[in-house]
């Protein structure tokens, strides 16, 4: 960290740290007070011609972008080189799939953001806080396309792995790289500081039901019987129905 | 044998005037917060007609309920669980607002604040999704009375699914059109699609008395419940995002009171009981394989309290001596197994439905007036049934998957005992006896009375939970909550009363019934009783009982 000056300690090392600790925090505290609030706010009821598309195109393609973040930042450069895929090899695969999934996730969020503004009943059920983070990962897919598309695919392409992924995974091991980071294209720090803002507010969103994933549901018996076990009442204050303002407009 | 309780209703068809009552108070007791507006725990429909949400029963058309895969297993009509969890984003057998109908109301405040003028103000329907004007055009009660029979009534699934030349016979004129009305509420199956379908896990079947719960804590809002149950009887709250269904009322079923629907119905004509069954049973009878069967398959999996067998293994098992007594005095048995007169709903969804349906006999009857016959002629009844207007077959589709034998032998039963009655109290002899439709003397006595008398303590046999688990079922309740706590309700703002504690409730003590004409409980609930040594009864049995 020598030679890094206040600011660049401050923005690229204390706030992810804060970012993720907001994001445990907030989650333990969501999970523990608002259990009646945690829940996919489906609108499914009042409009479904552009959900049919614009849900699993949306969400399909987000799992494949996931999924090329998870290569492209957790997976060293060295790991791929040693398996014999060099740079070049790899960042056109790389700007070649997540071209694909960025679009898939423009056109997915383009057509769910327009049916929750121009769709009267969707929009009237539509929180401040669901504003915020919409427009927010909007312009976080809308410069993801910029990078992949725009720089990689089509323009003279930048090794991101060689700043944004080794600060990234530097975070993880306790000694943040800010180094690394400082020296990526403004693009890409904008991306990646407007990701730590969707991090820390994850928990306080809608977003939560993605932890909610009911995968088990493959393996669980189909009739699910409950007795009167001695359930303990909730503590005061946490009962739930206090909380409920998040994410819901009442 | 692994015997589990149930609480069931049966709903007499024949004394349903249509009046919505039940709807009403379930709405006031349950769904009058924003989010709920358009969902109905309890609803009545105007049978011939599509229903609520429309054409609900064509599961063709929702894939509700289970069905049998190609080695006749019992699967989910909507298809596998891998193929839910990949269409989770959109699930394509939901139904949207439009086939339940947009709730709205009226802004009413324009009664008042439109300026003076000549002509008197109006007001506008406003939705409640979006606050805007709109009109309606469809609804829960929509098609009350045959409201527009003419032109959509003949797409009512069951009538759709009649062979032609019943269809033919199903006449929707003015002159001779036949209707009836059918409340609904949720059924609380033994195989429910709604708990088999849930990603989360958060709807469940209770364990003591088989009452079907969503989990609000639980329920992550996938939707699947909705389109799993055939029956359309779970519901999506558009506020709180979360599913919610017919509760069956369980705080009062817990107290021993019955449900809200039960207790306000004008024409006396739910019965409430538990049923002993055996659950290890339950999915090879809703795997057989011929859908006619089903309601007979259903039959083999309800136990008999009266069986000394069955009721040592239930003591054994932990069933409460109580639940046992009740069980063996409960309406509901009596009229599904002992006289076979109560059918299930749809059978055919293979959800062993647990609401069953006393058919209609009075538009025979009418049928037998308007012909001319004497309608205590026996053998005039009995010639009606099968002559109906509307085909025994339409009844049929509704009750037994298409076989009219159960119909036919219900309608004949309730038939025998209008006859007999009516010559016994025209002192005639009776055309026709309890054994020309298979029951002995007390059982049709028995019928007569839990049909023709009813009264409230044998309508509604309804055991308490225990009361040493009543802590513990606290959790459970927490689900309720007020339902003055919406938005400027009086449980909001301080506005309303005081909460008082709950007052002590009591239910008719039946020890206390002397043998007066009318009486007035401790509640100020106005009874009337008949006595309790009645004088002998048409079948020549004196005040043969139920639990006789």
């Amino acid at each position: 960290m020598n030679g890094a000056s206040g600011f660049e300690i401050f923005w690229w090392a204390v706030i992810p740290y804060v970012a993720l600790a907001i994001f445990v925090i907030g989650h333990v505290w969501r999970y523990r007070y608002d259990q009646f609030g945690w829940t996919t706010r489906s609108t499914e009821l009042q409009e479904k011609r552009w959900l049919r598309w614009g849900g699993p195109i949306f969400h399909y393609a987000t799992f494949l972008a996931i999924g090329g973040h998870v290569i492209g930042i957790l997976v060293p450069a060295s790991w791929t080189k040693a398996i014999g895929i060099s740079e070049p090899v790899y960042r056109w695969f790389a700007a070649a799939a997540g071209t694909v999934a960025v679009v898939g996730v423009l056109v997915g969020v383009a057509i769910l953001a327009g049916r929750r503004i121009f769709v009267t009943r969707v929009r009237a059920t539509t929180s401040p806080v669901d504003w915020f983070i919409l427009i927010l990962l909007l312009v976080e897919i809308v410069l993801g396309f910029a990078m992949t598309t725009v720089v990689n695919l089509l323009g003279a392409g930048y090794n991101y792995r060689a700043t944004v992924s080794v600060w990234f995974r530097s975070l993880f091991a306790g000694s943040p790289n800010v180094h690394a980071i400082a020296s990526a294209p403004v693009l890409y720090q904008i991306h990646v500081s407007l990701a730590w803002l969707i991090v820390a507010a994850w928990p306080f969103t809608r977003l939560v039901h993605a932890w909610s994933a009911p995968v088990w549901y493959m393996w669980r018996p189909f009739v699910v019987y409950r007795s009167r076990r001695a359930n303990r009442p909730n503590e005061p204050g946490t009962s739930g129905r206090r909380w409920r303002r998040i994410g819901v407009r009442y | 044998m692994r015997i589990m309780a149930q609480v069931c209703m049966v709903m007499n068809l024949d004394k349903c005037i249509g009046c919505h009552t039940c709807s009403v108070t379930c709405k006031q007791t349950w769904t009058n917060r924003p989010g709920t507006e358009y969902v109905y725990f309890n609803n009545v429909e105007t049978k011939p007609g599509l229903g609520y949400p429309a054409r609900y029963e064509d599961q063709e058309q929702w894939h509700g309920g289970w069905t049998l895969d190609r080695k006749g297993r019992l699967t989910l009509k909507a298809g596998s669980r891998l193929k839910k969890l990949i269409s989770i984003f959109c699930n394509p057998d939901l139904p949207t607002i439009e086939d339940y109908h947009e709730p709205y109301s009226y802004d009413y405040a324009r009664l008042i604040t439109a300026p003076a003028g000549t002509k008197a103000p109006s007001v506008s329907t406003r939705s409640a999704l979006t606050g805007r004007e709109m009109n309606p055009t469809w609804g829960a009660n929509w098609e009350d009375d045959l409201a527009g029979a003419p032109a959509r009534a003949l797409q009512d699934p069951n009538i759709v699914a009649l062979p032609e030349d019943a269809a033919e016979k199903v006449k929707l004129d003015f002159e001779s059109v036949f209707m009836f009305y059918l409340p609904r509420i949720c059924e609380h199956c033994l195989n429910p699609s709604c708990v088999a379908s849930c990603p989360s896990g958060a709807m469940y079947k209770r364990e003591e008395d088989g009452i079907v719960l969503v989990d609000q804590d639980r329920c992550r809002g996938w939707r699947f419940c909705v389109s799993g149950c055939p029956y359309k009887k779970v519901y999506f709250n558009h506020r709180t995002g979360k599913a919610e269904k017919c509760t069956f009322c369980f705080p009062r079923i817990e107290a021993g009171l019955p449900t809200v629907c039960s207790e306000t119905c004008v024409g006396r004509l739910r019965y409430l009981g538990l049923m002993l069954y055996d659950a290890d049973k339950v999915l090879a009878a809703a795997a057989t394989s011929d859908p006619a069967s089903l309601y007979e398959a259903q039959l083999e999996v309800f136990l008999d309290p009266d069986d000394p067998a069955v009721a040592t293994e239930a003591e054994r098992q932990g069933i409460p001596h109580d639940w046992l007594a009740a069980a063996r005095r409960s309406p509901t048995y009596a009229l599904i197994a002992r006289h076979r007169v109560a059918l299930p709903l749809h059978p055919e969804y293979r959800t062993m439905p647990m609401v069953w349906y006393i058919p209609p006999l009075s538009p025979v009857a009418d049928v037998t007036a308007a012909a001319g016959y004497d309608d205590a002629e026996a053998d005039n009844v009995f010639a009606a049934i099968d002559a109906l207007r509307i085909p025994v077959e339409y009844l049929a589709n509704l009750f037994t998957a298409g076989d009219t034998g159960p119909v036919r032998s219900s309608l004949r039963r309730l038939a025998m005992v209008r006859s007999v009655m009516r010559a016994h109290q025209l002192g005639q002899d009776p055309a026709v006896h309890a054994a020309d439709v298979g029951l002995t003397d007390e059982a049709a006595e028995d019928l007569f009375r839990l049909l023709a008398i009813a009264r409230y303590e044998d309508r509604y046999v309804v055991p308490p939970a225990h009361a040493e688990d009543a802590g513990r079922l606290l959790a459970q309740h927490d689900l309720s909550g007020c339902s003055l706590e919406s938005e400027g309700g009086p449980g909001m703002g301080g506005d309303g009363p005081e909460r008082e504690a709950v007052p002590g409730f009591h239910l008719l003590d039946e020890g206390s019934a002397d043998a007066s004409v009318a009486g007035r409980d401790n509640r100020g609930r106005l009874h009337l009783r008949v006595a309790e040594n009645p004088a002998p009864g048409p079948f020549g049995l004196a005040g043969a009982g139920g639990s006789a």
